[in-house]
């Protein structure tokens, strides 16, 4: 293609395909048509519903209050879009410029949006996990079906692994009064996210609130009766529990399987685009009409040395959508880069929980603000004397502060002065677990350089890191 | 006498009625360091950037100033310049101890701060008290209308004593269960309140700390009046916001009894001296923008979006002149000094070109408006969402009903004060009143 040709792509967009119809894919129909987009947008999802939110089905919508229907998401411009619902996308044929459907349609576009974000990791033996009482948390329907096993009362729910969903899901049990038992790989919950210094915070919070919690510990096995009803989990520690329901919270894997073949360079870990959310191919090339937003992407972001994110937020998919929406009706001078910085939220036990910046890219920690005891605080994660995260309980208004600080790459550990802060700085670890090693997703995460450098090797050993059954002690070599 | 600064103009009296070019003017430096040591803010990215800074204090006892060294020099010698002079540091005047003040939340650092907010919006606002607010609406349509139907068969009005004055005052009173008859009182003390923390950059400093002191003895009779309320709530509590503070406490526990008149005295004060300007401001815009104040009459829903674009054009807030660096700051070029007073423009903020396209547009249909009317971070207005209803509720009922009201003088007398801003009185001529 001339670079006259480059050009003119702009205007010559008619035909964008959206692949991927969940909070991503709308942002992205929103801001195409929000920036004047007159073409053709066609939404492609494999579930059967019109985009929904998914941060209350671990909240409001197991406590009862929200019914899982009422979780569609408002759309705030009128998008003209053809709806593709409920059949998934199973191939990309590049030169062609053609996605092709499950039930054999093949859609030819411009411009192509990938936004098919991730699904939750099953339970590694499929027998096990087809027990009658055993659950994932990802979709609307999943939040139906686990809301209607706790509201009949089971008299006691595992939760396995303690990230995020996993602790807002005992949380909620604990809310409702249930029996709940929390196993983790890891020496604490939320490790993954947070590391161990925050992460033995929420395993003091989940105590308090009546968590029957159980750290370096793993599901070794489940069991059911002879109508395939789950009865027993059996527990590294050598304890079996009764219990009627269990939740697989294992953490997330990316939707990228249907790239097979398509010469587009992705792996287990994400999509590989660049900062302006351009896919990139095997070749290294960034393509001009393949784009990537969502938990789906792996991106360059400036302030992280290079390294390629992966953030499963629900800020980072509307913000990484709108750029690439914009992106992909703009020529080439008028692309911009996305840098926006993740942040983050939970409720669970009565605490808000927030993060700005990546704590995951941080070797220390220092509570700055508030004390463990009052259960308000901010913490400062730093890399190499930098600040590069912070994170706040009940103290979310601080944020931009030190929003302010991550930006401008202010040094680690912070002096403030704070009328609430402590008499003496004392950075700690922040005690982040070998990647692979804790039994849920870190959620914002930086993962190796790229855009060429190829996933470590599948083998005998990495297998057992990712093998949620394998109890702790187990180091790769 | 020496040149006024830009901070000591937007102080002077004379440029009351509109200080936004002056504004303008200080925006082009984000910083200035005033003679007394303090500095003042004026755009919207540093003062946004304050607001969340824990290194900032709103504790007036953490203050002290580096200033001028008054001993040796006669009085009426000239000044010395800064760099000639010695620095010292000298505790802000503070309020001697027969009229000393606990201060209240709003004047108070986590993490008491944190706690005592907290305690105090346990009975106010979600989760336990989510109807307090919205509840009230009835009641505020009935009393607008009231205060409506006094000005029939009237030629002229004042917005402000008819109106913009009662309402507020009623409904804050209700709020903490005031008796209607102690009411007057209860006006003439918070008046003498603010005019003594006003700033006024003519004064001396023994007559301002003779004012000072005069606002502090106020006070004192105000804390006086509460104790008394407070007493009588205990033995008989009702459904109003005292007796909640009182007797509904929730995850914090029951707030310290000086803290309930500190708080108490807070919102009478802040309930008194705000909304009664964001009222009257609205109203003087209005007039200032008839296509508007036509288009509010034939869509009433539009009253949402005009109150938003008020508290960012014509706030009644337009200085928070309580904060104190407790470290040296590095913003913007400047490094703000350890314990020197921080004056945020807050107004000016709200006006910045840089944050706001075509800031000085009266613009009610503006959608990128993250105004300043309110402040932001942990002192974000207690009482915002009161304030949002009542003037919504004020400005919609009295602009369906009065039939072609006339701005009789523009710009009209204003009140002293610089930092709570809003007309004396808006006289208003009117063709009659609609039903």
């Amino acid at each position: 293609m001339s670079s006259s040709d480059t050009e003119k792509t702009a205007s010559s967009v008619q035909r964008i395909i959206i692949v991927g119809a969940s909070l991503a894919g709308l942002s992205a129909a929103e801001a195409l048509r929000s920036e004047g987009f007159t073409g053709t947008i066609t939404v492609i999802g494999d579930e059967p519903y019109a985009p929904y939110d998914r941060p209350p089905l671990s909240k409001t919508v197991l406590t009862g209050l929200l019914p899982a229907e009422h979780t569609t998401l408002p759309q705030r411009v009128d998008l003209h879009a053809e709806w593709l619902l409920g059949v998934p996308a199973i191939g990309l044929a590049l030169e062609n410029r053609e996605v092709e459907l499950a039930d054999g349609r093949r859609f030819g576009f411009d411009r192509l949006l990938i936004a098919t974000g991730t699904r939750a990791r099953p339970w590694p033996d499929s027998a096990q996990a087809a027990l009658d009482g055993v659950c994932l948390l990802r979709t609307r329907d999943d939040a139906a079906k686990l809301r209607a096993r706790l509201a009949a009362g089971p008299k006691r729910v595992l939760v396995i692994g303690g990230g995020f969903i996993g602790s807002e899901v005992a949380s909620v049990c604990r809310e409702l009064d249930l029996t709940v038992t929390v196993t983790e790989r890891s020496s604490t919950p939320l490790i993954g996210a947070l590391g161990s210094a925050a992460g033995m915070f929420a395993g003091q919070l989940q105590c308090a609130h009546g968590v029957d919690l159980r750290c370096n510990v793993t599901i070794t096995a489940l069991e059911g009766d002879e109508n395939g009803r789950l009865r027993h989990a059996y527990l590294s520690d050598g304890d079996t529990l009764d219990i009627d329901v269990a939740v697989v919270a294992l953490g997330a894997v990316r939707n990228v399987e249907w790239l097979h073949d398509s010469g587009l360079a992705f792996d287990s870990r994400g999509i590989i685009c660049d900062s302006t959310c351009r896919a990139f191919n095997t070749n290294g090339m960034a393509t001009d009409n393949i784009f990537v937003a969502g938990d789906v992407a792996r991106w360059p972001h400036p302030l992280y040395e290079g390294e390629l994110l992966t953030v499963e937020h629900w800020g980072n998919s509307v913000e990484q959508a709108r750029t690439a929406a914009h992106n992909m009706m703009s020529a080439p001078a008028d692309r911009r880069a996305y840098e926006t910085l993740p942040a983050f939220w939970s409720r669970q036990f009565g605490v808000n929980l927030k993060t700005v910046g990546l704590p995951t890219f941080a070797d220390e920690v220092v509570l700055t603000q508030g004390s463990i005891a009052e259960r308000r605080l901010v913490a400062a994660y730093g890399h190499k004397g930098r600040i590069v995260a912070a994170l706040t309980v009940n103290m979310a208004r601080w944020l931009p502060a030190y929003k302010a600080m991550i930006e401008a790459r202010a040094p680690f550990p912070p002096v403030l002065h704070a009328p609430d802060g402590p008499a003496e700085l004392r950075p700690v670890p922040a005690g982040f677990p070998p990647r692979g090693q804790s039994t849920h997703s870190p959620i914002a995460t930086p993962t190796g350089p790229g855009p060429s450098i190829s996933p470590p090797e599948e083998s005998s050993t990495s297998a057992k890191v990712q093998d949620p059954r394998v109890p702790p002690g187990f180091q790769p070599k | 006498m020496t040149q006024q600064s830009l901070y000591e103009q937007v102080l002077d009296y004379a440029n009351r009625a509109n200080p936004y070019p002056l504004y303008a003017q200080l925006r082009r430096k984000p910083i200035t360091r005033q003679t007394d040591g303090s500095y003042v803010v004026s755009t919207y990215r540093e003062i946004v950037s304050l607001l969340h800074d824990p290194r900032i204090g709103s504790d007036f006892r953490k203050r002290f100033v580096r200033e001028l060294a008054p001993a040796g020099f006669p009085t009426n010698q000239e000044p010395a310049s800064e760099n000639q002079a010695q620095e010292a540091e000298v505790p802000v005047p503070n309020q001697g101890s027969e009229t000393e003040v606990i201060p209240s939340f709003i004047g108070l650092d986590p993490p008491e701060h944190d706690r005592l907010r907290r305690q105090a919006t346990w009975p106010f606002g979600p989760p336990h008290k989510p109807g307090r607010v919205t509840d009230m609406e009835p009641q505020l349509i009935r009393l607008a209308n009231r205060q409506i139907d006094t000005m029939k068969g009237k030629a002229s009005i004042d917005i402000v004593e008819d109106f913009a004055y009662p309402i507020p005052v009623k409904m804050i009173s209700e709020l903490l269960g005031i008796p209607s008859e102690d009411q007057p009182h209860l006006h003439s003390l918070s008046e003498a309140i603010i005019e003594g923390i006003d700033l006024d950059p003519q004064e001396s400093q023994e007559e301002r700390k003779r004012r000072q002191e005069q606002s502090g003895q106020t006070f004192k009779k105000l804390e006086q009046y509460m104790e008394a309320l407070i007493e009588r709530h205990r033995k008989q509590p009702g459904s109003d916001l005292l007796s909640g503070l009182i007797i509904d406490h929730g995850p914090d526990g029951a707030m310290a009894p000086a803290d309930i008149v500190s708080t108490a005295s807070l919102l009478l004060i802040a309930g008194h001296e705000t909304t009664v300007n964001l009222i009257t401001n609205g109203m003087l815009t209005l007039l200032r923008h008839p296509e508007v104040l036509e288009r509010l009459r034939r869509e009433p829903n539009l009253v949402i979006r005009l109150v938003e674009e008020l508290l960012r054009y014509e706030p009644p807030v337009q200085i928070l002149p309580n904060r104190v660096a407790l470290t040296d700051i590095n913003i913007a070029g400047t490094t703000i000094q350890k314990g020197s007073p921080v004056i945020l423009l807050l107004a000016s903020g709200s006006r910045d070109p840089t944050r706001f396209h075509d800031p000085d547009k009266f613009d009610p249909d503006r959608r990128d408006n993250m105004h300043l009317g309110f402040g932001s971070g942990i002192h974000y207005c207690y009482g915002a969402p009161l304030a949002r209803l009542e003037t919504q509720i004020a400005l919609t009922e009295i602009i369906r009903r009065l039939e072609n009201p006339r701005l009789v003088h523009d710009p009209p007398p204003y009140r002293q004060s610089s930092t709570l801003r809003g007309p004396r009185h808006l006289i208003v001529e009117i063709d009659g009143v609609r039903d």
